[in-house]
Order: structure tokens, then sequence, then C-alpha cells
């Protein structure tokens, strides 16, 4: 499988800070990469730096094969890159259903119209919020806004789909809703970055992990490795603790 | 689309019988009344459809204005005349826009209302050309009589005020329109949405700026003599924005049934309290603005929604 | 030569000391509760006509109606926020700039009909004559306004840093929300805030009159200077109007130099659109709010 997404020594910072530090990173076509890290690691950046909000202080992005690293945001949304947001930002004042005809439109380059209508109905059956279609985003709950993200995000139709902390906030049945979503759209080809804390989630979904700690890449690798690796478990429970698991597991 | 549309071709049928009353009065009534509406409308596409808080119609207006009365001067046929201050606005407005748009907020306000300022400023020192503070006086226009000459100028005005309909109409059902509603709604989101935001925002800023570029011609031509602090008044960025408020939102009908509104208004003010008439006219805006129905309040909100067709 | 520019930069300066009174208040407001006073430039403009009206009737000097001005507009700004601009406060810009600009052409139409429109100009009698330093000359009244000017500033700035209000003035302005959750009460902070901004053009007033002539619409002309000098200056801190003032001080005197004393305010405008195309959060990079 061909790498979609390549990060190579990306760093960006903030004045002094380094938000995100020389990040080496690939992502192959069709697979569901984990990004995890403590709060504060750099996560949400990355994902910003990669979709143009934040231009590369240094380094690389390339995507497909294209050097996007300079790229604003809505010309990498119209290359399929989709992403959603960790606090939902919908379109308050327009209804469900404009809000994913919106990104068929402008990133999907559906036409104007009906096409794009019918094409958003699509995904609103898709995520199960077609009953909703005609209310008003801002009234939606926060599970059922979340959803209407992945809408968007489908609508989009990405080849490269980034899941910012899609289920904070959610209770376990919508956990589990969600998970079979993200289960659907890879089972379609779409290549995911999941941001996530939930370990279950992760485990259960991701091919690969990657870790984020203080802004650098401290481990990358299969599930069952990266919850063994010491550096992740200093990274997230402390030193003393990782000392004291070496000791157990020899 | 289509019911606005045949509504709006009604309205203008009625109001183009209002030369048949033959009052000069009501005349000029009736073609200042349709210049505010273009300028209320005009406004509408940076103002309400972007959510971008636009005090620029004033340097529109002057520069328009200037621009047709010394190209009339140096014998440019009127209507020619006309269609260059068009162009001329709508390339400002490009230029202006995107210098600008990347502003937000109290600083697009601040930035815009200042513009109007400086041109005013910049006409007032080229006193070879426009005559500075001296004014510039326009060829009159050779017509068989005056109440022709009047008529001439009100189909002008409904002509005008008809074009800058559809075209809102138009906008407003169309892929541009509903990008200016994401964007308005917000921006950021739009952007990763795939919405082009630089190009959406400095066309609705062309599109309030071209017509009431020709409106400032049309004017000049109309009052045959103009000088700066009158077309580059910024009152006139400040009527725009309340007439679209006085009309409501959420209608294609708001920004002239605004203009009605305040025209009006305006009539009663100047005819009964001509020593105060600015004081009241301040007191009409503050009036406006704090007593608006608490819907109107969320103007960002309200402002420009369109629903698909 | 260098005296004359040496003339010149003193000459910007004492100006700049105004300015910067005058902005301080202004750019307050601005950067505390996100409004634009658009009536600021004609409560100068009052405030002169005070100082003007008590020196012809009462004797009293300009110096002296300061310290009326000081109460007197402070309780107006306070009213007037509490009254009408508190009612829109969360409001859009839009709403906050036509609310002012309303209630300014009120006022200005107002001063028209107490004071007639032409000018009037303050002149003391005796005049304060000049001031020799080394071999630049300066007048005694644009000096002693400055210092004035300076002193009043200082004073906005020492109540922001020492008083408790002016600590909750500061904390609301950094953090409104976390303020409120501190226990300041917002509203009544951001009555005393726009009271503050009034009063320090109130009290600009009678120092201005004894230098420029006074006209009823002469207030726009003040607002604009001190719009660019809180994008000059960065919003809502004295050191950022301070620095701006300044700034704008000596470009208006060699620009009037240079380019002839016409074309100030388009120079100072141009200036003003330079900044926010370059450096919109100000020379000294203060964050302020959109």
């Amino acid at each position: 499988m061909s790498a979609l997404l390549e990060l190579s020594g990306v760093t960006r910072r903030f004045g002094g800070l380094r938000a995100v530090s020389d990040v080496t990173l690939s992502v192959a076509q069709g697979e569901v990469l984990g990004l995890i890290g403590p709060n504060g690691a750099g996560k949400t950046t990355l994902v910003n730096v990669i979709t143009g909000v934040h231009p590369a202080s240094a380094g690389r992005v390339r995507f497909a094969g294209e050097d996007i690293t300079r790229l604003r945001p809505y010309l990498a949304a119209r290359r399929g890159i989709a992403r959603t947001f960790q606090i939902v930002q919908p379109f308050p004042g327009m209804t469900v259903l404009e809000n994913v005809a919106a990104a068929a439109m402008f990133a999907g380059g559906v036409s104007y119209g009906k096409r794009a209508r019918d094409e958003a109905m699509q995904h609103l059956r898709f995520v199960g919020l077609a009953e909703v279609a005609e209310r008003s985003a801002a009234a939606l709950t926060l599970a059922m806004r979340k959803r209407l993200e992945f809408a968007k995000g489908l609508a989009m139709r990405p080849k490269l789909l980034l899941l910012d902390e899609v289920n904070a906030g959610l209770n376990a049945a919508e956990v589990d809703q969600a998970l079979a979503l993200v289960r659907a759209i890879a089972a379609r080809g779409v290549t995911v970055l999941i941001i996530e804390h939930l370990m279950k989630v992760v485990l259960s979904l991701c091919s690969r992990i990657a870790v984020l700690h203080h802004g650098e890449l401290i481990a990358v690798g299969a599930p069952q490795t990266i919850i063994e690796d010491p550096q992740v478990i200093q990274a997230y429970l402390g030193k003393r603790y990782a000392k004291s698991q070496a000791g157990v597991h020899g | 689309m289509k019911r606005d549309a045949w509504i709006a071709v009604l309205l203008f049928a009625l109001v183009a019988l209002l030369p048949l009353s033959g009052e000069a009065y009501w005349m000029r009534l009736g073609t200042t009344m349709l210049m505010y509406g273009v300028l209320a409308m005009s406004w509408n596409f940076i103002g309400g459809m972007a959510g971008y808080p636009s005090f620029a119609v004033a340097a529109f207006f002057g520069l328009g204005a200037y621009t047709g009365a010394v190209a009339q001067k140096f014998g440019m046929p009127m209507g020619f005349a006309w269609a260059g201050a068009g162009l001329l606005a709508l390339a400002f407005a490009a230029l202006l826009g995107l210098a600008l748009l990347r502003l937000r907020g109290h600083y697009f306000a601040i930035a815009s209302l200042v513009v109007a300022e400086v041109l005013r400023e910049l006409v007032n020192s080229m006193t070879g050309l426009t005559g500075g503070g001296m004014g510039l006086n326009l060829p009159i226009p050779a017509m068989a009589s005056v109440d022709i000459q009047a008529r001439f100028f009100f189909y002008a005005m409904l002509l005008l005020a008809a074009v800058t309909f559809a075209a809102m109409l138009l906008t407003a059902n169309s892929k541009l329109g509903f990008g200016l509603r994401c964007i308005q709604q917000n921006e950021s989101a739009a952007d990763m949405l795939g919405v082009d935001t630089t190009l959406y925002k400095v066309s609705a800023f062309m599109l309030s700026g071209v017509f009431v570029g020709v409106a400032g011609a049309v004017y000049a031509s109309w009052v045959y003599y103009i000088e700066p602090p009158d077309v580059f008044d910024v009152l006139y960025s400040v009527k725009a924005i309340v007439m679209v408020l006085l009309g409501g939102a959420g209608s294609m009908f708001g920004p002239l049934i605004g203009a009605a509104a305040f025209l009006s208004l305006e009539e009663l003010v100047w005819r009964n309290y001509l020593q105060v008439h600015t004081g009241v006219l301040g007191l009409m805006i503050v009036l406006l603005v704090l007593f608006l129905p608490k819907g109107l309040l969320s103007l960002s909100q309200r402002l420009g929604r369109r629903k698909m067709p | 030569m260098p005296l004359l520019y040496l003339q010149i930069l003193a000459n910007g300066l004492v100006l700049g000391g105004l300015y910067a009174c005058i902005a301080s208040g202004f750019s307050l407001v601005w950067g505390v509760q996100n409004v634009i006073n658009i009536l600021h430039g004609s409560f100068i403009v009052l405030g002169a006509y005070l100082a003007y009206f008590a020196y012809l009737q009462a004797g009293i000097h300009p110096f002296l109606s300061i310290l009326i001005a000081i109460p007197v507009f402070y309780a107006i700004g306070y009213g007037l926020q509490r009254m009408m601009v508190n009612r829109i406060i969360d409001a859009p810009v839009l709403l906050t700039l036509t609310l002012t600009f309303g209630l300014d052409l009120m006022l200005q139409n107002g001063m028209i009909l107490a004071f007639t429109a032409d000018f009037k100009k303050l002149v003391l009698d005796p005049p304060l004559g000049t001031i020799a330093l080394g071999e630049m000359v300066l007048p005694v009244d644009r000096l002693a306004a400055m210092v004035l000017a300076l002193a009043l500033t200082a004073m906005l700035y020492l109540i922001l840093s020492r008083s408790r209000i002016g600590r909750a003035i500061v904390a609301v302005r950094m953090d409104r929300e976390a303020a409120a959750l501190m226990g300041v009460n917002v509203p009544r902070i951001y009555a005393i805030t726009f009271g503050l901004g009034v009063m320090m053009a109130g009290a600009s007033g009678p120092l201005l009159a004894m230098i420029f002539p006074i006209s009823p619409l002469g207030g726009p002309a003040y607002l604009g200077k001190a719009f660019v000098i809180c994008v000059l200056g960065g919003l809502g801190s004295v050191p950022g109007a301070m620095v701006g003032g300044l700034v704008l001080g000596v470009v208006e005197s060699f620009g009037a130099l240079w380019f002839g004393p016409e074309h100030a305010i388009t120079l100072s405008f141009t200036l003003l659109i330079l900044m926010l195309l370059l450096r919109p959060h100000g020379l000294l990079g203060r964050k302020g709010y959109e």
C-alpha cells in the first residue's frame, strides 16, 4: 500500500513554543491510524498543519504525492482532506441538510441545487440523521452534532479523513455508534487518522498507533507494541510507574 | 426565487407608474427612494450576506459621482460616463477588497469608513481635475423640458434599482450566495469546507460597489453640481445600514422596504425639523438600534438568509 | 538643517502628548468592552466649549476647567453606558457603531444649536508666550497643555494599575468570563470604563481649547486621530496610547513640513490603513478584540 500522507520533519512553532516538533510519519492508503498522546501533546496542532490552518514552521507535508505544505485550507479540502472538529462547528443558522450540502458543494465538487441536496440526504441517511434534515443545526443534541460532523466530512468526498476527538462528550452507547460509523467509513476505502483519548476505541479500530508527547513523535506501531512501550507509559503515567512496570514485566 | 421575481416585477411596474402623477415633488422623492434602494441592496451583499460590517458605501458613491462628472466634463455622453463610473467602482472595489477583507469586525469597519475620508481629501486636492473644494459643475442635460428631465432620471434610477435587485436575487440563489452565507455563519469552517473565502468576499464587495458607483454617477448628472463633502458623506454608508436594519432581515425585499420607510421618515423630519434634522436623524438611528425586535439583534443569524431552491 | 528638524520633532512630541491623552480613553473603552465610541471626538469638543465659556463668562482658567470636566464627563459617560450602550453590548460591531454614530449626530446638532457653527478660539489674557530651550522655541501654552495631558494620562494609568477598580477593569479586558467568575460585576465595570473614557475626552477638551479653534463639527477629526493612535499603539493600554500618540504627533509634524498641513488627515489615515494591513495589533503588539 502506498503512502497517502507523508509528514517529514514537520515542526510548528508558536512564538518560542514548539507545539509540534520534527514529526516524521507516513499514513498508508486505506489504513486507520490512531493518534494519541496526553493533553497538549500537539495532536490538534498537527491536524491543523496538515489541513493548512497553520503553516508548518519547518518540514514538508505530502499528500498523494503532492507537496501541500503551503496549501490554503480550502484547497486542501478540495484535494480530498476532510476533518472534523473537536468542538463541533456547524453553521448554526442553517439547516442540517444545508450544512451537509455546503460540504458536498464546495469540497465535494457537486453542483449547486438539487444534486447537492440529494447527495446531502444520502450522507444524512448513512449517519442516521435523515429525519432531522430540515431542523436548524443549532437545535441538535451533542451526539447528533457529532454525527453531522461525520456527514459533512463524508460529503467532502475525502481521500483522507481526520477525526479529532469525535467521542468527547458522548456516552457509552453513543461511542459504540460512532465506532460503527468510523468502521463503515473505513470500509468504503477512506483513509482515516483518528485523534482519540479512549483506548478501547483506538485499540479496536486502528491498525497502527502514533504517540505524540510534547509535540514529538515518541512511538509508532501496532497497538499491542504501543501500549507496552515504556516511553508511552512514561508519557501518560509518569516515570516511576513506567519503571515499576518495567520491573514487573522484566 | 420565481415568486420573488414576479413580486418584484409587479412592484417595479407599480413604481414605474409614479411619473403619471405629473408632480415634480413625487418624482424627486421617487428617484431618491430608488437611489436609496440601490444603496441598501448593495450594502446587503457585503454586510448582510457576507456579514462584513462595511462602511464603504460613501466611498463608492463619491467615487462614482466624480468619475461620472469628470467624464462628462470631458465630453463623454452621459450613459457612457455612468457605465465608466460603474466599471471604475468595480475595479476599485476589487483592489480595496483584496486589501481590506482580511480584516475582521471593527478593524474592517473602520478601514472601510476611513477610505471615504481619504478619497474625499484626495478629490479635494485634485483641484485641476475635480474643482476641489469649489465643487464641480456638470453639463446640464439637453432635454426638452424640466418634466422630461425629471422623468428621465426617475426611469434611470428605476432601471438601476431593478438591475441591482436582479443581481441580488440571482446571487442569493446561487452558489456564491450560499457560500457567502457559510462565510457569514462561520468563516473558518467555510474555509475548511472548501469555500474560497477570498474570492467570494471580494466578489460580494465588488457587487456592493458597482451599483453604488453607477448611482453616484446618475446622482451627479441629476443634480449637476457636486462637491466632495456632499458625495463622500459617511452618512450615506450609515443610511444604507440603517435602511437594511429597518426593512427587516430574511426577505429579498427588506432593503427596498427599509429604503422606502427610511425616506418617508426622513422627509417628515426635513419638512418639520429643518434646524435639527441631523439631530432627529440621529435620534431615529438610536431608537432603531435600541428597539429593534430581539430577533433582529442577532443580526448575523438572520440577514441574507435564503433557503436553497 | 538639524535645528529645524529638532524643532519639528519637539513640536511633534508636544502634540503627541496631547494626542495620547485624547486616545487613551478611547482605547480603553474599545479594548475593554469592544465598543467604538464615535462620540469620543464630540465629547472632546464639548469639553473645549465648557472651558471656553467658563473662561469667557466666569474667568475660570482652562486648567481649572479640567477639574470641573472630570466629574461631569465621568457622570455623562457612566450614565450613557448604563442607559444605552449596555443594552447592545453583545451585539455585532455594526450595531454599536451605528448607535454611537446616531448619538454623535444628536450631540453635534445640539452643539450647533447651542453654540452656533462658527469657530471659537479661547485666547488667554495675558497670553502665556513662548519659552526658549536652547535654540528651540516652544509656546508655553502648548507645553503646559502637554504636561497636563501627560498628567491626566498618568492618572488614568495609575487608576488602572493601582486601584481595585482598575485591576477589575484590566481583568475584564483580559478575560471577561473569568473576571465574572472571580466575582467582578462586569456591567458595572463596563459603565465605569465608559465613564473613564468619556472623562478623558471631556478633560482633554480644555487643553485642546487653548491650542486649536473650536467647532461643533470638529469631533470626527479628533476621532480619526484616536483611531489611528489605537491601531498604532494597540488597544486597551495606556502605554500603547502613549506610543501611538507620540508617533502620530511626530508623523503629523514632519508630514506638515514635507507635504503641507492640508494633507495631515490623508497622511494619518494612510498610516492607519497601512498599519491595519501590516500590523493590526499595533506597534506594541498588544492584542485587542477584533
